[in-house]
């Protein structure tokens, strides 16, 4: 397969992963900032090819984990509404609110659909006059573009029954409040390359420079890890802290400028929960007041619904590198795969999943050549 | 209703002067009901059992344990690239049998249709239904068909049961995998699962991926004829792919399974499908491969038996049973690392990014 098979060269990642072995001379704590990587580095074990010294810690990167409970809830009272066609991602269904899923939702009646677009929710608005069609839009600045356009298009076809439940996220204020946290132990930064895809990476030597961090633009398969992580640590042993572009072929510092004039007429800054993190300020994206009317949370009035997470979660941690999952004293009671308390455990690539299912603990000397 | 299949020179059996679709009385068991098994039914699953119309049918049965499992399909939609839910209804039953160790030998088969659902569109099933059966070696012996009112049910659901026979001597099952086992799977994986949810989500790929759909009887009476007593277990990985298989039988024999992930055969459009939808190959449904477990010993020519067969072709190596971690299936990754691949909760769902 073109552009991707050549990233998944098992030789060449060897070959990265000497070199940054040979690298190495003291303990290193790096983060991956976006979900699809930690994904891919459980995936494919990238992390058991490091040295020991050098610790990934798995950020706060993937939307299904960190969209607030809150969030979840407004979205579960919408999709039960007897007239709606509530339209989602396919992985946050299975994602808990307080009592519920939107799969649950489902199954009790509710009309939720995956879709594979915000612009298909559009389009069944158009083909459904007498339904309200609501568009579930969360997500890092990576999906932000397409939500802001189907807004954007519903007006201009001037569809009175489309809507979106928009909270988005942003990377540059969580890593703020990562680098300001008294606990915090991230010594480097991959950013995440579809975000930067999207927004470029200018703002990110402003964050290196007062924090003193390397930040590496970084792609998703191995090899772009690999190289994102080789050119860390490189900055890292030389004691710099300069934004590297390791994703050339996907990133430029300007990024997608197009989107980005879309983004800031559709969007404002606003404050935003994490899920078990907190209240990160002017984190998040939500409509402009101009684009009230398409806004779910005001056309179903779900603004009043005010959620508190269990107290009992300390992901926020976890996602900090200062406490390691099994460390939590609800790891594996209180919170399970099954019944996530935080944002790590609800998703298979969080960081408490992952050690709940053992994954993570089955040495290579053990996996035998076949 | 979903699309149909071109068939070409293929004519509908049916008088459908009056009713072109599905109405209540089909199920009711009175002259509507007659027609349609006269008509449609009969013709196309003609055999002894079945034309004396009893409300059981009496068969005969070789010497040797029976084997008998049953399963609904539910598929939409219900004609996809390579195959339909009649194929599935046949050929599901069929291999279930068939992993058993069994001969497959009988089917019944159940429909629950929906008022207004195309006759034509059940004559094409039933016709795919009748091939498939002829093609394992099986007869359709009894049936029954019930309509639902419209809006009750989802064009037409099918269910299977199935009668084999496991030959004196033959003892294979998900129990039976023992350490040093070779784990052969009959050819690429994924294909049926992507084949149905590229049409059933409207994704347009470049390429059109068909459904592995196949009756399997025949390769594994291959696979036992070269391995004997050396093939131990043997599984149909539909649902939850090739991972929930393993996975059970990991379980269920108390062996660990390591797998070789350059060695799993994975079609280069079926990958790039996965990757767009952030999904994983191992965990899609296959409708027409087998797992088999063989020891070491007769490994290369159970391999050789299966290349030999028309459906399995592709086959591989792709892992062994060990003696650690028993009851996890672990993978040696692409890159020389190591990961779990565990059970999935629930369905596989497409990943936001």
């Amino acid at each position: 397969m073109k552009y991707l098979n050549e990233y998944r060269d098992g030789e060449l990642a060897q070959k990265l992963a000497r070199e940054i072995r040979q690298v190495v001379t003291q303990p290193w704590k790096i983060m991956e900032v976006c979900g699809g990587q930690t994904h891919s580095i459980i995936r494919n074990g990238i992390d058991q090819l490091l040295p020991k010294d050098l610790e990934m810690i798995h950020g706060p990167g993937c939307p299904v984990c960190v969209t607030p409970l809150e969030t979840i809830d407004k979205a579960l009272a919408i999709a039960a509404h007897p007239n709606v066609v509530f339209c989602s991602f396919g992985d946050m269904l299975r994602v808990p609110g307080s009592h519920s899923d939107l799969f649950r939702v489902k199954a009790e009646g509710g009309d939720v659909r995956i879709v594979y677009s915000p612009l298909d929710a559009v389009n069944l608005a158009r083909q459904n006059p007498s339904k309200e069609v609501v568009f579930f839009g969360v997500g890092f600045e990576t999906t932000a573009p397409a939500n802001a356009m189907a807004v954007y298009l519903a007006r201009q076809q001037g569809l009175k029954n489309f809507s979106a439940l928009i909270s988005h996220v942003l990377v540059p204020p969580a890593i703020e409040a990562i680098m300001d946290s008294p606990s915090n132990s991230v010594q480097a930064f991959l950013a995440a390359g579809h975000v930067c895809s999207v927004m470029g990476y200018w703002q990110y030597p402003a964050l290196a420079r007062k924090y003193g961090v390397p930040i590496v633009v970084t792609g998703f398969e191995p090899l772009d890890i690999l190289e994102g992580i080789r050119r860390a640590i490189l900055q890292l042993e030389a004691g710099e802290a300069e934004v590297a572009n390791a994703y050339e072929r996907v990133v430029t510092r300007e990024g997608n400028q197009a989107a980005q004039k879309l983004l800031e007429q559709m969007f404002e800054e606003t404050d935003r929960s994490w899920r078990g993190i907190g209240l990160i300020p002017k984190s998040g994206w939500r409509l402009r007041e101009a684009y009230r009317e398409f806004d779910a949370e005001h056309r179903f009035q779900v603004t009043a619904i005010r959620t508190v997470e269990s107290s009992l979660c300390r992901s926020g941690e976890v996602l900090r590198g200062a406490l390691k999952p099994n460390q939590c004293p609800a790891f594996g009671k209180e919170c399970t795969p099954r019944r996530p308390l935080g944002a790590t455990m609800v998703s298979s690539e969080g960081a408490c999943a992952a050690y709940y299912n053992y994954g993570r603990f089955i040495s290579l000397d053990q996996v035998a050549h076949v | 209703m979903s699309e149909q299949p071109h068939l070409s020179n293929w004519s509908c059996p049916l008088p459908l002067r009056d009713y072109p679709g599905i109405v209540l009385g089909h199920g009711g068991g009175g002259k509507l009901s007659s027609e349609l098994v006269e008509h449609l039914f009969l013709p196309a699953f003609k055999n002894e059992a079945l034309a004396n119309l009893g409300d059981a049918s009496v068969v005969s049965v070789p010497p040797g344990r029976l084997a008998i499992s049953t399963d609904s399909f539910v598929v939409q939609p219900l004609f996809f690239p390579g195959g339909c839910i009649g194929d599935l209804a046949v050929n599901g039953t069929v291999n279930d049998l068939a992993v058993g160790g069994a001969r497959p030998l009988y089917l019944t088969v159940g429909f629950i249709l929906e008022e207004g659902f195309p006759l034509s569109s059940l004559a094409m099933i039933v016709d795919r239904m009748a091939a498939a059966a002829g093609n394992a070696g099986v007869q359709v012996v009894t049936g029954d068909t019930k309509v639902v009112e419209r809006g009750h049910g989802d064009g037409c659901y099918i269910n299977t049961s199935g009668i084999g026979v496991v030959p004196h001597g033959v003892d294979v099952g998900p129990a039976k995998a023992s350490p040093d086992d070779v784990v052969l799977v009959s050819g690429t994986i994924g294909d049926h699962g992507m084949a149905v949810m590229s049409v059933r989500e409207g994704l347009q790929f470049e390429t059109l991926i068909e459904s592995d759909t196949a009756s399997l009887h025949d390769l594994i009476e291959q696979m036992m004829a070269a391995g004997g007593s050396a093939v131990h277990a043997m599984r149909d990985p539909t649902r939850g792919g090739v991972a929930s298989s393993l996975n059970e039988i990991a379980k269920s024999s108390g062996v660990g399974i390591v797998l070789d992930e350059k060695a799993l055969p994975v079609r280069p459009d079926v990958q790039a499908a996965c990757d767009i939808l952030g999904m994983d190959p191992i965990y899609v449904a296959n409708e027409g491969k087998v797992l088999a477990f063989v020891s070491p010993d007769a490994a290369s020519q159970v391999l050789e038996a299966m290349r030999k067969h028309p459906l399995g072709m592709n086959a591989s190596i792709i892992g062994r049973a060990v003696n650690h971690h028993a009851g996890i299936v672990a993978a040696r990754t692409a890159i020389g690392a190591s990961r779990v691949i565990p059970m999935q909760i629930g369905e596989q769902l497409p990943r936001i990014c």
